[in-house]
């Protein structure tokens, strides 16, 4: 077992070079200038020059990657050519403010989207199984970016109950678990829910509809159990998969997303890669795209080592 | 069963509780809404962080407006006062400057008495020269290399510089330049005190910051998300001591967020609305101010051999085919038609004979006489950009302009840049390959002072790489007006020759002059005494939020 994981963290080395590699090189190749964002426009000459050697955008490519790459492996990411401050500090806090978005978001996804699937699957075939059908692929569907424009209509602007922007009444600094800032997270965290809704919601609804035509529940039913005891037995014979799902959607929105984090001024990576990319943030862009790039590779490196550990038949193949 | 089991669940549990959170959800909305105290005015920018807050801001005329003039002071500043006429300079920091009559090189500034910065410390001639250094002399120890990439470019005229007396400081230029006071105006002061106190550190001055401003932060600054700015209860300026509680800049680069935001209350103000929104926000009670300000939309035309517009006839034709009233519906109001390529009422406009006129059968003759027409059309490409600062709605508005110079015999390509990527190809000029052979750009300019305005797009030796006259235009009678601009010391008599300037640059339809933004700004009706100045930047102070 252990053999197999240092094996599987091994080939972490490759997928991390070439990871970066790739972050790199396309960043630098779109075209824009980090310089044109920061320097007023009538800047001479010889102060862009400056700044681009203050900055080493003067040094060759690969030298500026190895460069880059050598203060990586140090944990320092360089300092933000738009605002100067470290990137790592810069990403850290993004990515609290994105794990909590994601981890909310999971909540509430997981919670409506097993109610949905488990009504749907129980009622398969009938008006409610539509409904619940229709809605989780309403979720799947819908661009979440236009549902956010939308839920900000109505409870930010028409009912006034919500806000419809920002991590907190004083920004995202002063976090508590209090309503005041709570009330910031719920749009955003709804917004982004739907996704992991409409999946959980069809996988849990086929699940069910599987189980509840096993024979084991025939059985349980002909012995005279009552039906909330037999439906006990289905969700527990359900909870892996559906956990297991659930896993996998806040891997995906742990990464933060762009859109929503846009629309709602959430502080999250998303809207610091957003920032970046206007701004041709370098070092930004590179660092956050590393961290959660690296951020997945890391998530499937441990799924494989406990899968193999459940199932030690991956671990042979 | 279940069923029956799922109906006692909706009629019972599920609806009390459905109930429960309603009310809740109204009592803590309602809680939310009365948190901010009167006299709190939440400014929501479409910066995307907080401008740099060590003095020289970044982010352009914006960062200026929110972090500069509020927390910091100039030498020299702008008139802000009146929303009637364009601002012009008045003294600031310094009560007085006057350039030596023997030696037109020599500036002497006199400096206010009684000015502190925020940390108590003194404001005199040695901060001054402390400040010049930190943008100018590499080897100064608080010399800061991003607050010089923001004032180095500023004021390209100063050699040197020193104090004479606390209260004196003199600068003395390259060569003659009238327009140094416009350079100084932008030159900010920050507390050498402070900078000592913060252990020499520009990232934790960052966060505590020290100026004479009306303004100070003292707390609440979050990067990216806010900052908050409180009265300086002893400003040197009495009549200009702020009357809010509290300035909340928030940046909300997305403007349909900033839009929701203010409609949502969660700020009172916010800067450029969509011009799309704007009906609505007007419907729902929010006021639109709008004013005048020296900006302009323009096509910067090449004049590298070859270009269609080295033909006069045809940048007159073309000028005369835009339907300026037409682009000023479709921007819902909110642009002044340009008559010139000042804004009209403009103290530089002058009186070109040159109208700006939407008259098509004088553009087909004019482009029939300088050999073209439908028959035979000139093809060219512009680079435009698909949104940016100060762009308004570049894709509506070319997509506009191309269909009436298709009427008149200019067929226009475009390549469509991002905003960032238009400023390199307008830096690199007209002649390098990023231009992708285009003959104009659409670019938004800053033109509030003369430099700014008129000659940094026009003056021979500014032609890339060393300025950015992106065209390559070169008229030596325009450099001698030029160079004239430069020598006057009197400011009536050089407001003359700017006049000369202007009727030149529109009597010779150097420019596709298009059109003038109104820079406006949506607010809610508690927000009242803010006057908006002909100007980038804008006073806070007489501004009080009704409760």
């Amino acid at each position: 077992m252990l053999v197999y994981a240092f094996k599987r963290l091994l080939h972490v080395i490759p997928v991390a070079i070439g990871v970066s590699i790739v972050c790199f090189m396309l960043i630098h190749i779109a075209p824009g200038d980090p310089l044109a964002a920061i320097l007023p426009t009538d800047a001479s000459l010889e102060l862009q020059a400056q700044m681009r050697s203050f900055y080493g955008l003067d040094q060759p490519l690969p030298v500026q990657y190895a460069l880059w790459a050598w203060h990586a492996l140090q944990g320092d990411l360089g300092n933000s050519i738009a605002t100067g401050r470290p990137v790592l500090a810069e990403i850290l806090s993004a990515s609290v403010n994105s794990i909590i978005l994601a981890v909310a978001a999971t909540i509430i996804g997981f919670t409506f989207g097993s109610a949905l699937g488990f009504v749907a699957g129980v009622f398969r075939g009938g008006w409610i199984d539509r409904i619940a059908s229709g809605l989780a692929m309403l979720g799947v569907s819908v661009p979440h970016y236009w549902l956010g424009m939308v839920l900000v209509i109505a409870f930010s602007v028409s009912l006034g109950w919500l806000p419809s922007m920002g991590g907190g009444p004083g920004g995202s600094d002063g976090r508590s678990f209090s309503w005041d800032y709570i009330q910031y997270l719920i749009l955003p965290a709804v917004t982004m829910s739907v996704i992991p809704m409409g999946i959980i919601a069809r996988t849990i609804r086929s699940l069910v509809a599987d189980i509840l035509s096993q024979d084991f529940v025939q059985a349980l039913a002909a012995k005279g159990l009552m039906t909330k005891h037999v439906m006990s037995h289905v969700i527990r014979n359900a909870a892996p998969t559906a956990i297991s799902v659930m896993g996998l959607q806040l891997g995906y929105l742990l990464g933060g997303s762009i859109l929503i984090e846009t629309v709602f001024s959430w502080p999250g990576t998303g809207f610091l890669l957003n920032g970046a990319i206007f701004t041709r943030d370098l070092p930004i862009l590179q660092g956050t795209i590393l961290v959660l790039a690296m951020f997945f590779v890391i998530v499937n490196l441990v799924v494989d080592v406990l899968q193999s550990a459940i199932d030690p038949r991956i671990q042979r193949s | 069963m279940t069923k029956t089991s799922l109906r006692n669940w909706r009629d019972g549990g599920f609806l009390k509780t459905l109930r429960t959170a309603t009310i809740l959800g109204v009592a803590f909305a309602a809680t939310a809404s009365s948190a901010f105290a009167a006299g709190t005015l939440r400014i929501g920018m479409t910066a995307s962080d907080i401008p740099l807050t060590t003095s020289q801001t970044d982010q352009g005329g914006e960062g200026q407006r929110f972090m500069g003039y509020t927390v910091y002071n100039s030498l020299i500043e702008w008139d802000l006062s009146r929303a009637d006429k364009p601002s012009a300079l008045i003294p600031s920091l310094a009560t007085a400057w006057t350039v030596d009559p023997a030696d037109h090189t020599k500036w002497t500034f006199k400096l206010r008495d009684g000015v502190k910065f925020h940390d108590g410390s003194v404001f005199n001639a040695d901060a001054v020269v402390w400040n010049l250094d930190k943008l100018l002399k590499t080897d100064a120890p608080q010399f800061d290399q991003r607050q010089s990439a923001q004032g180095k470019s500023r004021i390209p005229a100063v050699a040197s510089y020193k104090a004479t007396d606390p209260k004196t400081v003199e600068i003395v230029t390259k060569s003659p330049d009238a327009t140094l006071p416009y350079q100084i105006s932008w030159i900010l002061m920050s507390s050498p005190a402070n900078w000592e106190a913060q252990g020499k550190s520009w990232e934790k001055v960052a966060q505590h910051p020290s100026g004479t401003g009306p303004w100070k932060m003292e707390s609440g600054f979050t990067p990216r998300e806010r900052a908050e700015l409180t009265p300086n209860k002893d400003y040197w300026d009495t009549a200009r001591i702020p009357k809010l509680d509290k300035l909340v800049l928030i940046p909300l680069p997305e403007p349909n967020t900033r839009v929701a935001a203010l409609r949502s209350g969660q700020v009172d103000w916010i800067e450029a609305p969509a011009p799309d929104s704007v009906k609505s926000l007007k419907d729902a009670g929010f006021s639109i101010v709008t004013n005048a300000y020296p900006h302009n939309w323009t096509w910067h035309l090449s004049r590298v051999e070859g270009s269609p517009w080295n033909d006069v006839r045809v940048r007159k034709a073309a000028n005369l085919a835009v339907d300026r009233d037409g682009l000023n519906e479709l921007l819902g109001g909110l642009s002044i038609p340009a008559q010139g390529y000042l804004p009209p009422g403009h103290q530089w406009f002058g009186k070109p004979d040159f109208k700006l006129e939407y008259n098509v059968e004088e553009a087909k003759k004019l482009m029939a006489e300088a050999g073209y027409g439908p028959d035979k059309p000139i093809t060219t490409k512009v680079v435009i950009s698909s949104s940016g600062s100060g762009q308004m709605l570049p894709l509506a508005m070319n997509e506009y302009i191309q269909q009436t110079l298709a009427e008149i015999g200019i067929n226009v390509e475009y390549e469509v840049m991002d905003w960032n990527t238009v400023i390199n190809v307008w830096r690199a000029g007209a002649k390098d390959a990023s231009a992708k052979g285009a003959t104009a750009v659409n670019y938004s300019y800053f033109i509030q002072d003369p430099f700014t305005a008129l000659i940094r797009q026009s003056q021979c030796n500014l032609a890339p790489p060393n300025g950015t006259n992106w065209g390559y235009y070169c008229d030596p009678e325009m450099d001698a007006l030029f160079n004239k601009v430069r020598t006057t010391f009197d400011a009536a008599e050089q407001d003359k020759v700017l006049q000369q300037v202007h009727e030149k640059y529109v009597n010779d339809a150097l420019f596709l002059m298009v059109t003038h933004d109104v820079n406006p700004r949506a607010m809610n009706t508690k927000v009242k005494g803010f006057v908006q100045a002909q100007n980038w930047f804008q006073d806070f102070s007489p501004i009080t939020v009704d409760p």
